[in-house]
Order: C-alpha cells, then structure tokens, then sequence
C-alpha cells in the first residue's frame, strides 16, 4: 500500500517534494516511472487549465466583441417608469434605455442592435463584473468606493437627481416637510447609497424611524401601496416615476427637501479605455448635440451647414480622425441623433413634458441655460 | 329426514343501535363529552371560515373587467359599494397569458403551445404502468424530448425566432426548472448515492462532502452562489444565461437531496443480493444496473415523488435571484398600477396557489398509487 | 484462460495489474481527485484573475468597517455606526429568534393536528387532513406572501388601531404590548423563578419515587405550577413592586414605546409554523401508527385510561419512530427562514444581501451564510442527535 500512498501524497500541494522522494526509497523503478508519467499528466491538465483562464483574458476589448455578437448588452432596470421598463408591446423604453441605443447606434448605425438584461440591485454590479452585460444604464449612483471596490468606471452623469420623500398626503395630512418624519416608518430599497443616506439624515437631524427594507424595486413599492410604511424614500426622479404607477397618484406628495447628491450615469468596467471612451462621448455627444441645435428632425440639413463646430461634431470634416481614433466610423453623431435624438429630446420624450412624470429639466439642463450639464468639446 | 338448507341466509341488518344517520353521527361525532365539545369547536370553525371564504371567492368576487376600478369600492376610486370585499378574478382573467408565458414574444406563445402538448402526450403514457413501449417512451420523454423542446422554445434554427430566456417566464420558467431539475438530479442523484456508499475513501468523501454542504444551507443561498459567483468563477467572456444559472442551482441542490433519497433504498437492499452479484462475477457497473438499483429505486419511489414535489415549490424561489416564475410574476403583477386594488393581491396568491396545488396534490396522489401498486408486487 | 495460466505461472501479466480492483479503484481516485484539483485550480485562477482586472476588493477586511445602514428588529444595541459584523451578528440573531419561535409553534400545532387526524372524530379527522393536504402542496414562500398581505390587508392603519386588553394594541404596523421595566429589586424575582423550577423539579423527582414505591399518587402539575407562578409574584410583592409598565402611546405616525412585534416577523413566523405543522403533522401521525396495536390493547387490559395510554406508553414509543424526521423538519424550517428576504424581516440573508450590495464582496458574503447556515444544521443534527439518544436508552 505504501507506494501507491507515496504516489497519492504527491498531488497535496503542502507535500515538500523532498519528503515524498524519501518516502518513495523503496518503490520499485517500474512504479516509480508510471508515478512521473502521472504527474506529467496532471501538470499538462493544470497548465492547460491556466492556459483558457489567461487566453480569454487577452481578449479584453468590449469593443470587438461587441461588434462580433452583434448587438450590445445592456444592463437597466427591472422597471422603472420612464427610465427602463417594457411597454405594451414588450419594448424596452426609457430614459436610461435610450442611452443604451445611442451608445448601438454609434458602434452599428442603429439603435435597435442592443439586447436589454433587467438588473435589480444585487445583480447589476456582478453582472457588468462578470462580463454578462457590456454596459450599466441603470439609475446608479457615481461613489468614490463603486470606482474603486467594485471595480467600475462610471463614463459621466446623465441625470444629475438627489434624493427626496414621499408620503401619503390624504393620510398624513399637515406633514409637509422632511423634518417632521421623526417616528415615521420609511421604505427603502436595501443596498442601495439611498438606504445609507436615509440613515445619516435621520441621524445628523436626531431623529428616530424605522427602516422597512426591501431588495426588490417591486417589493418596496407593494409595501408603500398597502401602508406598510409612512414615507418612500429614493432618488426624486424614482419618486416621480413610482408615484405614476400607484393607484391614486394624486394622494402622494413629494416632499421638497433634497436630502443627498445621486449623480446618476452609465457604468463600464475597468481596464478597457476604448470601450470606456466610447460610452463616454455617445453621452457628450448626446448632451453636445442639444448644445448646438441638432435634433432627430433636422440631423440630415445640419450636416450640410457650414458651422465648422457642426461639421466636425457631425463627421463632415475633411481628413478627420476624431472617429477613427475612438474606435467608430465618422457618421457616429449622426446615427446616435437619428436613433435617439439629442438630449434634451431624449429626457423630454421619456420623463419631461412629454412623459406623464412631467419632470422639470431643473440641474439637467445646459449650462447656458441654468443647468449644469456642460460636456468637453469634441475636437 | 334430513334437511339441507340449498340457499343462503339473507344477512340480518345491523341492530337497531348501529345503523341510521343519527347512530352514525353518535358514533363519529358526539361518542364522549369531549368529542361533543371538539365536535361543537370544529363545526363553529368551519361555520366562521368557509362561508366567508365561499362569498369572498365565489358570490361577491369580480368576474369580469378591464382595470382596478372593477375591483375598488367607490372610496378607492372604484364601483363597487363601501365595504365590498371579494376576489378580483377580473385581474387573473386580464393577466392570465402573463401567468403562463410570462413575457414571451407574443406571436411566438404557439412554440410554448406545442412543447406543452408534447410533454403531456409523452407523459401521460409514461405514467400509466399498463401503457405499452415504456422504454421507447421513456427514451421519447428524457431524451428526445428536451431536445426538440430546447429549440422549439429558444429558437434561432430552422427559421424559428430567437426568444432570449429573459422574456420567458410564468408557468414556462416553473416547467422548465422543474423538468430540467427532474430529469438531471435523478442520474446525479443515483451517481451520488454510489459514490456515498463507494468503498473508494476519495470519492466517497467527495460526495459526503457534496452531499451534506449542500444539504446543510438553504436553497437560497445556492441560487445567489449560482447567480451572483458562478459569473466570476468564470474567465472573463464566458457568461451564462440566467436561467441556465438558476437551472444549475436547482439542479445541484435537488440531486444532493435526491441522493440521500436513493441511498436510502440502496441500504434497504440485502446484502446477500450484492454479494449475489459478486458471485455471478458481474462487474461492479453490472451489478448495480442490472440487479441493486431496480430494486432499490422501486422502494424508494415515493420518497423519490416526495424529492420532485419539494423541488417543485422550491423552484418559486428563483423569484429571489430576480427571476419571474408563475409565483414571481404574479407577485411583480401586484405593482401594475393598471390593477392595484386591495383585492389583488390575494387574489393572484390564490391563483399561483392553486396551480401549485394542483400540480403538487396530483404528484402526491401517484406517488400514493405507485406505492401500493408496488407494494403488493413485492410481497 | 490463457491470462489465467500465466498468473498461475508466476510473472503477473500487464492485465491482471489493471484488473486488480485495488489498482483500478487507485486509479479512478487518482483520476477523480486529479480532475478536482483541476476544476478548483481553474476556478481560483479565474475568480483571482477577474477580481484583479476588474479591480474588485476581495477579503474580509470589511467587517470591520462602519455599516452605514439601519436595520428594523435588532435584538442587540445595533446603529447605523456599528460594523458590518454587527450587523451580520444582528442577522443571525433574527434568524434564530424566527427560527426557534417557528419550531415552538409548528411543534405545537403539528402535534394537535397529527393526533386530530387521528381521532375518533369525524369532523375533527376532515378538518385536520384538509389543513395538511392544503399547506404541504404550496410552495413556503406562497405562504409567507399569503401571510404578509392578510396581515397587512386585515390589520387597519395606526390611526384606527385595534385597542386589546392590558394597554396592547395591533395595527398594520405591528402587535404593540406594554413593556416592563425592571426597576430595583428585580433579581428577586427572578431568584423567585429559578427557586420555583429547582422546587418543582425535585418534587417530581420526589413523587415519581413516592408513586414507584407506594403506588400513591401527587399532584404534580399543579404543585409546580403554583410555586413557577406563586414564588416570583411573592417575591414581586416583597420587592416592593419594583417593575413598571411602560405602554405603548399613539403619536404623530404610529404608536411609539411599549414592545413591538413588526409586521414582517408576524408573518414569517406564522407562515413557516403553519407551513411546517403540516409536515409535522405527518411525521407523528405515522409514528403513532407505527406502535404497534398491541401496545394500546395491552395497556387498557392493564387499566389504564385512553389518556394516559397514550402519554404513558404510545407517545413514548412513538417519539423514538418520529425523532429523526423531526430533526430534518426542524433543519427545513431554519432553511426556509431564509426566505424572510422575500418580505424584508432583517434575518441573516437580507442583513448579507444588503451588505453585499453595498460592498459589492459577493464571494465572501456568500461564503459566510454557508458557514453559518451549516454550522446551525451540525448545532441542530447533534443536539437531535443527543435526544434521539436519550429517548433509544428508555428502550429495554
């Protein structure tokens, strides 16, 4: 039984080679031979294994992969009025939705080329981790740590949103202020940079509650719908978007105070610049088009316009490279304006005056226009 | 002169004190003082229970309708009078193809149709012990069938439409997972309990290791390693689809429990009978095939309905890892602001409750009949 | 046969080395083990390699950080300054507090219903194998939904609570009962309690020899019960009456004060004793078939009355027969109590799905309710175990 012990002890990798040698003195040459054979096919396995774990990792550009599948995958939200959710017909529409077309746009020269994968709040972060969706459009808050522990890289702010109350005004009535919650029971979405907030507020301002915590976006808003609790609280633009799809909308006030900073903005993962590049220009260019006048409707008559700033940003320069260097072909603006529009046309149609949720533009306008969306220049 | 009596004696009736329905009440009902008293509380329960329930399901309940207002009092904004209570089977009827295929292209639902009465055509044969061909159809039903199934369902050959699995849902998911978690825990199951009782120390203590770790945590925390680790586990690139996660979950967690089921039987199984085999010279594959597993198998089948049954339900958890089974896609149809009323809720409960009871009941009662079917063959 | 002659003949040929089942069965170990090691070595490798070019943290490290997050029922002092592993501890806490609670109740109901499907009583019989039938083909987590909204659905608003007897009140917040504050001199009374179950104790001890010996009997249970309950409240009068009650009063959202059972426990623990009942409910309705006729008979023919029959001579004998699926059920229902994430009760896995969502450290927090969960199923296998063992030493 020893030698065949001595052959079993050498694949424990603690086992100091020179201990299992000594024990292997008085097996026989023919043994012995058999046990080197053995270990030659099991340091070939452990290579081999080694070799698919490092020759994925060299094809890290989400770009070329991308362009091989043939669509873009894109992470949002499970359903969120006016931000991601199905309609009628099981399309997805939505404000964070539309960004994921612009971004197909730019890379296919058409906004349809993009499959959506719903993400709750678990699921998002390992989701883009994993490599299952290639980009994070989902309402997510821009944190020091989600830069730096969860390893994203967020590509800009494409709704600046704080983070505010809602109560039940026809069984509260009186209550018109944030600060008058103390004692309230408060609905939060749990892991979320909502429920920390919730807990700083109520504690920089001594005050007491009691946080009924969900995980699922449907969960919290069930429970507020059956007066679980007395306040909702997320970020504004939600409250908005929830308060539309409960049954009496009317009876629901937001309540003014703004309680935290919630720049929201598509996410990517770390270590691939191009790809980051690329998300992070579809959204300045979105933001760049409004700036200067270029909409849905008349994209085709402004490539003829003279303005140079136009006809760099539209792809009509002569010899430019500006596309070419960031991976895309010179029609990119175009195509993004044709499939989604510009900015502004895209929080219009999706949560401002032309949705139900008749958000102001507010923070989210240009900054010409006492907003302060400002995007770098593209030249 | 003798006598002969040719024909038999027409039974007497029973004595005057044992027959009738008063003598029947007396004996099962009020046999002793406190059988009267429990009598009295249990005809009080049923009296304060059933008609309610009776009302609110059947007499009160809403049949008909197209949005909340059918089933909302006039002060939630609906028709019917202040204090009505009764079932919104309005919201089930509107929601009904949602509850079955979730959201599953739409002018695709025949595919879901078709693989239906496939499954029901190949088992209810399967299921009758006096049908012919039980090999060909077993064949059929495990092997056959998920085939043509899997590309009937997802599609992208033959001219079928792709149908990514993330618009699956309902009933669909429920069947899949199930079917899926079935047919694989059922092989790993019986490859786990030999392994368990291997006279092979490595691979025993492989399986015992398997076995109890999986047996010791709750179903929900395999699905969050399934959904949230697997993608990490992974090199970069390689992703799997979401139920396809689910579905390994289940299906580890199943064949865990599966193999204690069948180990059980393999105990039961005299030793002789594997000594017998080893007399015979069968090789160890040969013996359990061909003389301990039929046996062994046979006895335990109901523990084995009992493991199908219990997977069944569990499969309502994959609600968890954000995925909507019939149980989950009721539950999201609760925030649908198109149908919020408080009558929903528990009218959608008692929907999905009521197919799982159907479904479950019906395993039961099959395991019971398999059960005595056998039984009597074995004495 | 040839093969057979040559290894008759000395020299072992090469195929009777590998039909050695000694040889063989190495080698299938060597192979499965190698491939395990394979599998695992993949898996590391991916998992470091994907943390590294991602830039994930990975480690524990952050158990020591502050939490941040606030969480419901906390059994422990517990804030949003506390660290995460006070939050994981507050978890636990939850979860053995709605899994121990459930045992108690499910135990208690599964008994009731498992001998009513048994009784004699028709009515009795029907409506204990509809509750069975009924809660054993539903899915748990159907059962905790079903809970959460009829509780939320019957209960009305704060403002209309419920008024019951001894200042307790019950609204779609919770079931709010006064609390006691223990004031100076409460250690008498609990001196009082510990005193009366040292006392009763030994007077069963005395009466069973008493009873063993003679034949006379006492009246246990009373006895014990009056000195549980007369002792502390002595002691309660000779203290002085040293605890107050604290009630619950209304104010501006809900009732503050007092002692509050939230909502989301109230359901999980209904819905996970009702769920389990009835697989309990099975499991002693066939242990009580399963002692034989016999034993009943052979007990009336020694005088004995249907009531102690069946405490004395079934129901021992039955308990060795319903013990180990006892065990399993009550391992099912710690498991199930997980689901309390699908209604938000802070157990182990929301308090951990929370923390993994703020971390983003999915690996470790995974890793630590497998530790925990498994180390609960061990606690309970061996202290089942134990009992089991205790109940097989009666056997004679």
């Amino acid at each position: 039984m020893s030698p065949l012990m001595g052959g079993f002890q050498v694949f424990l990798p603690e086992q100091p080679a020179a201990s299992t040698k000594s024990t292997k003195g008085s097996t026989s040459q023919k043994n012995r031979k058999g046990y080197v054979g053995m270990k030659k096919v099991i340091l070939g396995l452990l290579g081999s294994a080694a070799m698919v774990a490092s020759a994925s990792v060299a094809s890290a550009a989400t770009l070329d992969d991308v362009k091989a599948r043939g669509h873009l995958q894109c992470g949002v939200n499970t359903g969120l009025a006016g931000f991601a959710a199905p309609n009628d017909k099981g399309e997805w529409v939505g404000f964070d939705v539309d960004l994921c077309r612009a971004v197909a746009a730019a890379i296919f020269g058409d906004a349809t080329k993009v499959n959506f994968t719903p993400t709750n709040a678990t699921e998002r972060f390992t989701a883009l981790q994993s490599g299952e969706i290639d980009l994070l459009s989902r309402n997510t808050t821009w944190t020091l740590s989600r830069d730096t522990k969860l390893g994203f890289n967020f590509a800009g702010v494409n709704y600046y949103d704080g983070q505010g109350f809602m109560i039940n005004a026809k069984s509260l009535p009186g209550v018109n202020s944030a600060l008058q919650l103390s004692g309230a029971s408060v609905c939060v979405q749990g892991g979320t940079t909502t429920e920390l907030n919730l807990a700083d507020y109520f504690r920089a301002n001594n005050m007491e509650y009691n946080p009924v915590v969900f995980q699922a976006l449907e969960e919290v808003n069930a429970a507020y719908e059956s007066g679980r609790c007395d306040a909702y609280t997320t970020d504004q633009s939600g409250l908005y978007a929830i308060r539309l799809t409960l049954a009496s909308p009317d009876d629901h006030v937001v309540l003014p105070e703004i309680i935290s900073k919630e720049p929201l903005g598509p996410a990517v993962r770390q270590g691939d610049d191009q790809w980051f590049d690329i998300v992070k220009w579809t959204l300045n260019a979105l933001i760049i088009a409004e700036e200067l006048g270029i909409t849905q409707a008349n994209v085709d008559e402004m490539a003829n316009s003279d303005n140079p700033e136009i006809k760099r940003v539209l792809g009509k320069e002569e010899g430019s490279t500006l596309a070419t260097d960031l991976g895309l072909d010179n029609e990119w603006v175009v195509n993004i304006v044709k499939g989604v529009g510009n900015y502004g046309e895209v929080f219009e149609r999706n949560i401002g005056s032309g949705s139900p949720l008749k958000i102001a533009r507010g923070l989210n306008n240009l900054w010409t226009k006492g907003g302060i969306l400002y995007a770098p220049p593209i030249r | 002169m003798t006598f002969v009596r040719t024909e038999m004696v027409a039974a007497q009736p029973a004595p005057r004190g044992e027959r009738g329905i008063v003598q029947w009440l007396r004996k099962n009902l009020f046999a002793t003082p406190v059988d009267s008293v429990l009598t009295v509380i249990g005809l009080l329960f049923v009296a304060y229970t059933v008609p309610p329930l009776l009302r609110w399901a059947f007499i009160d309940a809403q049949w008909t309708g197209t949005d909340r207002t059918f089933c909302s009092t006039v002060a939630q904004g609906g028709i019917h009078p202040d204090g009505w209570s009764g079932a919104c089977w309005a919201f089930v009827s509107a929601k009904f193809q949602q509850f079955m295929y979730g959201r599953y292209t739409f002018t695709q639902r025949w595919r879901v149709d078709y693989t239906a009465i496939m499954f029901v055509l190949l088992l209810v044969p399967l299921l009758i012990p006096r049908a012919p061909y039980k090999m060909l159809n077993a064949f059929l039903f495990f092997i056959v069938f998920p085939i043509v199934a899997y590309f009937l369902l997802v599609g992208g050959y033959f001219g079928l439409t792709y149908v990514p699995t993330q618009l699956w849902g309902g009933l669909l998911v429920t069947m899949v997972l199930s079917f899926v978690g079935i047919a694989v825990s059922l092989p790993l199951g019986i490859l786990l309990a030999l392994g368990r009782r291997s006279s092979l120390p490595v691979v025993k203590m492989l399986c015992v290791t398997f076995i109890e770790i999986v047996r010791g945590v709750p179903l929900v925390t395999v699905l969050f390693m399934a959904s949230v680790m697997l993608p990490l586990f992974l090199p970069t690139g390689m992703t799997f689809d979401r139920l396809l996660r689910a579905l390994v979950g289940v299906a580890m967690f199943a064949s865990a429990y599966m193999a204690e089921v069948i180990r059980g039987g393999l105990q039961a199984i005299p030793k002789g009978q594997y000594e017998g085999a080893d007399s015979l010279g069968l090789s160890y594959w040969q013996k359990m095939i061909l003389i301990v597993l039929p046996q062994a198998l046979k006895l335990v089948i109901p523990g084995i309905v009992n493991t199908f049954i219990g997977l069944f339900k569990d499969t309502s958890l994959v609600y968890i890892i954000g995925m909507f089974d019939l149980l989950g896609i009721v539950r999201q149809n609760f925030s649908d602001a198109a149908w919020a009323s408080p009558q929903t809720p528990m009218s959608g409960l008692l929907f999905a409750g009521f197919v799982f009871w159907i479904f479950c009941f019906g395993m039961s009662r099959y395991s019971i009949f398999m059960e005595r079917r056998l039984d009597t063959s074995h004495r | 046969m040839a093969s057979e002659d040559t290894a008759h003949g000395g020299a072992p040929a090469r195929a009777a080395f590998l039909n050695d089942p000694k040889i063989r069965g190495l080698i299938y170990q060597v192979v499965v083990f190698a491939a395990l090691v394979a599998v695992i070595y993949w898996i590391i490798g991916n998992t470091t390699e994907n943390l590294r070019r991602s830039n994930i943290s990975s480690g524990f490290a952050f158990l020591n950080a502050r939490s941040g997050f606030d969480i419901a029922q906390t059994l422990i002092p517990y804030s949003s300054n506390s660290r995460y592993i006070d939050a994981f501890v507050v978890g636990l806490l939850n979860t053995l507090l709605v899994a121990v609670s459930g045992i108690v109740l499910a135990s208690i109901l599964g008994f009731i219903v498992g001998i009513g499907r048994l009784s004699r009583n028709w009515l009795i019989r029907k409506i204990c194998t509809v509750y069975v039938e009924v809660f054993r083909n539903i899915p748990p987590l159907l059962v905790i939904f079903f809970w959460y909204f009829a509780v939320l659905q019957v209960l009305p608003p704060p403002r209309d609570s419920i008024e019951l007897p001894f200042g307790s009140y019950l609204n779609a917040r919770g079931f709010f009962l006064p609390r006691a504050i223990w004031g100076e001199g409460s250690w008498l009374i609990l001196l009082g309690l510990v005193l009366g179950i040292a006392m009763s104790f030994l007077a069963a001890r005395w009466a069973r020899t008493r009873q063993a010996a003679t034949g006379q009997q006492f009246p246990v249970a009373l006895t014990s019960i009056g000195l549980i309950v007369g002792l502390p409240v002595l002691a309660y009068i000779l203290g002085g009456f040293p605890v107050t009650l604290e009630f619950p009063q209304k104010s501006t959202f809900n009732l503050t004060g007092g002692w509050t059972i939230k909502p989301e426990f109230l359901s999980l623990f209904l819905a996970l004793s009702f769920y389990t009942a009835s697989f309990i409910a099975e499991i002693v309705r066939a242990g009580i078939l399963g002692v034989s006729k016999g034993q009943t008979e052979a007990s009336y023919a020694v005088g004995l009355r249907p009531g102690p029959t069946l405490r004395l001579v079934v129901i021992p004998q039955a308990l060795r027969i319903i013990i180990p699926p006892l065990t399993s059920q009550y391992l099912n229902l710690t498991k199930n109590s997980s689901l309390a994430v699908a209604i938000g009760y802070p157990d182990l896995v929301a308090v951990g799905q929370t923390a993994m969502n703020q971390t983003g450290q999915a690996i470790e927090v995974v890793a630590i309710w497998m530790v925990i969960y498994l180390g609960l199923s061990l606690a309970t296998s061996v202290f089942m175990n134990w009992f089991n063992a205790r109940m097989a030493l009666v056997e004679r």
